[in-house]
């Protein structure tokens, strides 16, 4: 009787729920797939076939594709956000590793990370429409809100280059500490933020004067110094936090971004690379390469909740919300 | 006297040995950046890219003029030639540092250009050496620690500053380091402290060792035997192969002989730089143990087989460039090359004595795909870095490994520490 009874409300709540539930897709570099989590249950509920060394993966802002970089195969594909079908792919120029989607959800930046070369790529004509020579091993890539300066940060030369989005010139350079591997402008689009893996700091700089503003330094105890590899992070559309992937440190960060405090550490699991943060900003999902699973934050609770298991070197994270 | 000598590189560029040849910039380098054959892969034409980068440029002109210095030594004849050495190892390895220093110093302002220099065994050292410190105060060298010793100590050496990217004798380091000197090789100690830190975290302390009978076999035997010492483990006994026999048709018969008398082991350790012997070892001892040292699990400066840290993409772009595998000295160069580049984008100069007070000094870092950041050692020059240890087919271990804690940076756990020094010419 009592069985009947879960069973029909299970039922009930099948049937009453909303046509897609919130999922968060993670790329796994070195096993060729895309593992699907369901965000209520958080378990894996698909794994897709897809191209070689899977990398970077975004959505579009309508939600109706994921873009992928299959690196190795030297292409972006397009992946039906419902279906999970392959739908075309894209060019990219040579080994595209990470990208970013202009706000007119039509032009992507690409890095060639071997090439050291930005590609636009336009999504409708299906073709590169400028190619940017930048430093050594371009990697993060940001553009702001307003759609006017797309950044890449080059991990050898230790740059971010800002890139006029209307003449695909670069403008300005900024130094950063050794290994930039991501860049985020604030929601207001006043502030750039670049990691720096290698060098173990986080940058802010003024988007104005292209002042630095401040280097955000992590100290962990019994962790050595160069176990702390700032990589991925995601700021808060509010932009009082940002969580910063600490990489070998095997933690995320907890940072104030008012008085750029460290605020907190969470334990996750090994090499943290990237992440992926539910759009009510209450939970993170973070990559990590070593130990091949997600750990899932609760930002609420502020802990660790649960790990999961996903496929070989998970690289990529991107969340889907729930109607999407 | 340095006899003039044509080789032709397998890119299609000459090099003249014993001469200068001139790398301009930025043309040369970019190609070399961008990948040769393909110059600039931007869809616009080449004066466009060239703009947009001068356009970039945001500090002073300066010019950073480095020499690639080359000794060729005779090798010695090894059992077998199916793994030459190749010609350019070293200079390749500096070539790619200048690219990527080239396309940093597009954006700065900075231009960078390499002289390569390739002197033969019987040449005039001195005298190629006095030439290249004319033209240029930075050099990058590829030579025994003896020709490199003559090269420091040459009156028109003070003030410049020297890499020793190949020799590992710990002496150059210690009794006979010089303040113009620092050096990326690794030293034999470092090496040897790599491998037995893997040894010891895996509790195989119980150790024999074979060794050759050339001057870098003893060396590097004796590394292992101070190594052992240091990290608790035991080399219960040594035996010398005196290379009397031809092991790529005896080893059957001859190897597992001359170990049977051996005391039980874990592993066995081979000394044998020039790699004659050392490569035959693995299955035909007495006993069935792993081969670590010269070979087997081999410590060095760099392996073609790391791949993480970014590591594949180096790999990538030096392959594309010289069409072989990095190996040590290639990373050694290179990372001379690029600390360089490093120090000279941070400071704005190219004079060798501020790059040098700021490449020994706490603001200096290089990303050097190791997994950690490269820094230098203020007391002898020696460049600290992580240490891997490969089989030809896999990554073993990088070094240091977990667990062997140091006070100041877990690197200065492997070669000979502050304390111990007996450098005194950077105090």
């Amino acid at each position: 009787m009592l069985a009947r009874t879960v069973s029909a409300i299970a039922l009930t709540a099948l049937m009453t729920a909303p046509a897609v539930a919130q999922e968060v897709w993670v790329s796994n570099e070195r096993d060729n797939t895309i593992s699907i989590i369901d965000v209520p249950s958080l378990e894996v509920i698909e794994t897709i076939q897809v191209g070689a060394r899977p990398r970077g993966l975004m959505f579009s802002h309508d939600y109706k594709v994921a873009y992928l970089c299959a690196s190795d195969d030297s292409t972006i594909q397009v992946i039906d956000t419902a279906t999970r079908e392959i739908l075309h792919n894209l060019p990219s120029g040579e080994n595209p590793e990470t990208f970013a989607l202009h706000p007119d959800n039509r032009h992507i930046y690409i890095s060639n990370e071997d090439d050291n070369i930005t590609s636009v790529l336009d999504v409708v004509d299906r073709r590169i429409v400028a190619q940017i020579p930048v430093g050594v091993e371009p990697e993060g890539k940001a553009i702001n809100h307003a759609g006017t300066i797309a950044i890449t940060t080059s991990e050898t030369t230790n740059m971010a280059h800002w890139i006029d989005t209307t003449t695909h010139e670069i403008f300005h350079n900024s130094l950063v500490g050794s290994r930039p591997r991501h860049a985020e402008f604030t929601s207001d689009d006043k502030r750039l933020v670049v990691s720096a893996e290698i060098g173990g700091g986080l940058h802010v700089f003024d988007t104005e004067t292209f002042e630095e503003l401040a280097e955000i330094r992590f100290e962990i105890p019994d962790v050595h110094a160069h176990d702390i590899q700032p990589v991925g992070f995601r700021l808060t559309d509010d932009m009082t936090r940002a969580y910063v992937a600490l990489g070998p440190a095997n933690r995320v960060a907890v940072v104030d971004m008012q008085n750029y405090e460290v605020l907190e550490y969470h334990l996750v699991g090994r090499r943290v690379w990237h992440m992926a943060m539910s759009d009510d900003e209450t939970k993170l999902f973070t990559t990590n390469g070593v130990s091949g699973d997600v750990t899932v934050i609760d930002l609420v609770r502020g802990e660790p909740v649960k790990t999961i298991k996903v496929g070989r070197f998970p690289w990529g994270a991107a969340y889907r919300p729930a109607g999407s | 006297m340095v006899e003039p000598k044509e080789t032709k590189a397998r890119d299609g560029t000459k090099y003249d040995h014993g001469r200068s040849f001139h790398r301009p910039n930025p043309r040369d380098s970019l190609d070399a950046a961008f990948g040769r054959g393909q110059a600039i892969r931007c869809i616009h034409a080449l004066p466009v890219c060239l703009a947009a980068l001068a356009a970039a440029a945001v500090a002073e002109p300066i010019n950073v003029a480095i020499a690639y210095l080359e000794l060729q030594v005779e090798r010695p004849p090894v059992l077998t030639n199916l793994d030459p050495i190749p010609d350019d190892l070293g200079r390749m390895g500096a070539v790619l540092g200048l690219a990527d220093n080239a396309t940093t110093g597009g954006f700065m302002g900075h231009d960078y250009s390499l002289t390569e220099t390739v002197v033969p065994a019987e040449g005039d050292w001195s005298e190629a050496a006095r030439a290249v410190l004319a033209e240029s105060r930075i050099l990058v060298v590829n030579a025994p620690a003896k020709a490199i010793l003559t090269l420091a100590d040459l009156p028109e050496a003070q003030g410049a500053l020297i890499f020793n990217a190949s020799a590992e004798d710990e002496t150059l380091r210690e009794a006979d380091c010089r303040a113009n000197l620092l050096h990326t090789m690794p030293s034999y100690a470092m090496r040897a402290d790599a491998l037995m830190q893997f040894l010891v975290s895996r509790r195989w302390t119980d150790l024999v060792m074979i060794t050759g009978q050339r001057d870098p076999d003893r060396a590097f035997a004796q590394a292992l035997r101070d190594a052992a010492t240091k990290f608790g483990a035991r080399i219960r006994a040594e035996k010398e192969w005196d290379m009397s026999s031809d092991m790529r048709r005896n080893i059957g018969q001859e190897f597992p002989l001359f170990t049977q008398d051996f005391p039980s082991h874990h592993v066995m350790l081979a000394a044998d730089e020039t790699n004659d012997f050392a490569p035959y070892l693995e299955f035909h001892a007495w006993e069935p143990r792993p081969v670590a040292g010269s070979a087997g699990a081999r410590p060095d400066a760099w392996s073609d087989r790391v791949e993480a840290y970014g590591a594949a993409q180096l790999q990538l772009r030096f392959k594309r460039l010289a069409d072989r595998p990095m190996g040590a000295v290639d990373y050694a160069a290179w990372a001379a090359v690029r600390s360089v580049g490093e120090a000279v984008t941070r400071t704005g100069t190219a004079d060798p004595a501020d790059l040098r007070d700021y490449i020994l000094g706490d603001e200096f870092e290089l990303a050097a795909f190791k997994g950690a950041a490269i820094t230098y050692r203020g007391w002898n020059g020696q460049m600290r870095q992580p240490i891997p240890i490969a089989t030809r087919t896999a990554l073993v271990a990088m070094a240091p490994m977990p667990g062997f804690l140091h006070q100041v940076s877990t690197l200065d756990t492997m070669g000979r520490d502050r304390p111990e020094t007996e450098c005194t010419a950077f105090d």
